[in-house]
């Protein structure tokens, strides 16, 4: 095979020479190697306090959208859960009652709705499949937890706050991705 | 009657003063060691563009503290097959072989307080070297007890290429110090001292017999590039394979206060000891005697401190050697080269005092 970068170099196996077997002009480099690391930058971040940005089209937790009225946009039509490659993605239909809607923006909603995160593998196809602008990974990750079920998120651990009364929290969980009413 | 006798002729302000001093010198040592833990740890993060500890304390100050509590709060497991006795004696030892090399070190002259003379010094031997070399050969017991009493066949193994190690180093060690004594004229570390304070530092005198020295005291640490002993890597740990708890803490510790006493033992042989600046009289600087034995003091123990810092950035720097490299280093290049650097010395130092043969 053709090298892919010019830095291969052949192994030297002749015998060592006075110099080289003194070991000690050789420590002598690898220390002052070493020694100059100590004034390097060094690239930790120190998380809790710190984080990376996440780019715009980051994959990350996944967020039920609402409309400009604070509605919820699902309607539980499952094609999320089809394209899912995963199957981590469960839901219950229902139909809306009268008087319900200011809560669910057309007549049929997910009475529940839950995505396992250990099965999730972040690939965005659900928000793809998603006809209803109603399904979005946003940019935060799924936190640590101690026991399985903790990783099931149910549909009001999803649901993202509503644009009209929580509008700071909203367009922290919104992000770059989620598509807003704004933007129509 | 003999006992009233020693009672008058027992100096009671001596006994307090040594008793108070060899509680400083140890608590020194034992503190020294707890923050080297936390020193190698920084050095070796930021030798490797990491941070090292920084969470518990300012800058992580306090993690010593943190790891102390971890390793007390861990499950004490002796193995069912171990031999108990040895097993519990094993850590006991080497803690002990570590710290008793400290009551020979001059770690400073003589602080005057009231009408009393205090020497920094818990015991001036006259034969102060071979107390070092003796006490340094009895560490090889604590790893060769541990690693025989866990009955574990990785830990035997680990404990002899410790032992082997261990007495074939000593020989390039007490080769090299011999030249070191040819030029000083005695084995008290206290004469060496004060002879360096006036010919200036054994360095500029013997530095092949340093280099020697260094690396042998590198070997005896079971330091990296000589830590065959542990080899984590290779040996899952060594010889305290099968410890856990504080009887681990007390061997780890051990390595830390013979790192700590070896720089010491190297500052004071080759370095001038408590000795401030070589080739000049400190005495001429017009100061008080007693702040200028707290001077020395610091002078000690900030080339202490480079001591242990190179013994660090060693160890991050260089990879460990293979078990014949270390014994073809050790038996074939370490050895005749002291032995030269000991029949030059003897050489020149007849000519200085005799002349040249007629």
């Amino acid at each position: 095979m053709q090298p892919l970068t010019n830095r291969s170099k052949q192994v030297d196996r002749s015998p060592m020479t006075f110099s080289e077997k003194l070991y000690l002009p050789s420590i002598a480099k690898g220390m002052a190697i070493t020694f100059s690391h100590l004034f390097k930058k060094r690239p930790t971040i120190q998380y809790p306090e710190q984080t990376r940005p996440f780019s715009q089209v980051f994959r990350g937790l996944h967020v039920l959208n609402r409309d400009e009225e604070g509605r919820e946009r699902c309607t539980a039509c499952g094609l999320c859960a089809v394209a899912c490659p995963a199957e981590a993605i469960t839901m219950e239909a229902a139909e809306r009652m009268d008087g319900e809607e200011n809560l669910y923006r057309e007549e049929k909603y997910a009475a529940k709705y839950e995505i396992n995160m250990l099965r999730c593998i972040f690939c965005g196809l659900c928000e793809e499949a998603c006809p209803k602008d109603a399904i979005y990974l946003s940019e935060t990750f799924a936190p640590a937890n101690f026991n399985r079920q903790g990783f099931i998120y149910n549909k009001q651990e999803l649901l993202i706050p509503n644009p009209l009364t929580e509008k700071e929290a909203y367009e922290k969980a919104a992000g770059g991705r989620v598509r807003k009413p704004v933007n129509e | 009657m003999t006992f009233s006798l020693l009672a008058i002729t027992l100096d009671w302000g001596l006994v307090l003063e040594k008793f108070l001093l060899i509680v400083v010198v140890v608590s020194i040592s034992l503190g020294f060691a707890m923050y080297s833990t936390y020193a190698e740890r920084k050095v070796a993060g930021f030798l490797q563009d990491r941070l090292g500890p920084n969470r518990f304390g300012w800058f992580g100050l306090l993690q010593p503290i943190a790891d102390a509590i971890k390793l007390f709060a861990k499950e004490d497991i002796i193995p069912n097959k171990a031999n108990k006795v040895l097993f519990v004696l094993g850590p006991g030892l080497a803690m002990l072989a570590a710290l008793m090399t400290s009551a020979v070190i001059p770690w400073g002259d003589t602080l005057t307080i009231g009408d009393r003379v205090v020497s920094l010094q818990i015991a001036d031997l006259n034969i102060g070297m071979l107390y070092v070399f003796a006490v340094v050969a009895l560490g090889v017991y604590g790893v060769m007890i541990g690693g025989w009493s866990s009955n574990n066949k990785f830990s035997l193994l680990a404990a002899i290429r410790g032992a082997s190690q261990n007495i074939s180093y000593e020989l390039a060690m007490g080769l090299s110090i011999i030249a070191l004594v040819f030029v000083t004229g005695s084995l008290s570390l206290k004469d060496i001292v004060v002879s360096q304070q006036t010919i200036g530092w054994n360095f500029f005198l013997q530095p092949l017999g340093f280099l020697l020295f260094m690396i042998c005291a590198f070997a005896e640490c079971n330091r990296t590039p000589f830590d065959l002993p542990e080899a984590e890597n290779e040996l899952n740990f060594g010889y305290h394979q099968e410890y856990s708890s504080m009887k681990l803490g007390f061997y780890l510790f051990a390595e830390y206060i013979n790192m700590f006493i070896s720089s010491v033992i190297m500052s004071t042989l080759y370095f001038g000891g408590y000795d401030i600046l070589p080739f000049v009289d400190e005495t001429k600087w017009g100061l008080d005697s007693n702040v200028l034995t707290l001077l020395g003091f610091g002078a000690l123990m900030i080339k202490t401190v480079f001591f242990v810092f190179f013994f660090m950035w060693v160890r991050w720097t260089i990879p460990r050697f293979r078990y014949d490299q270390l014994m073809n280093l050790g038996w074939k290049k370490l050895i005749p080269l002291a032995l030269i650097n000991m029949l030059i010395t003897a050489a020149v130092v007849l000519y200085l005092q005799n002349g040249w043969p007629k």
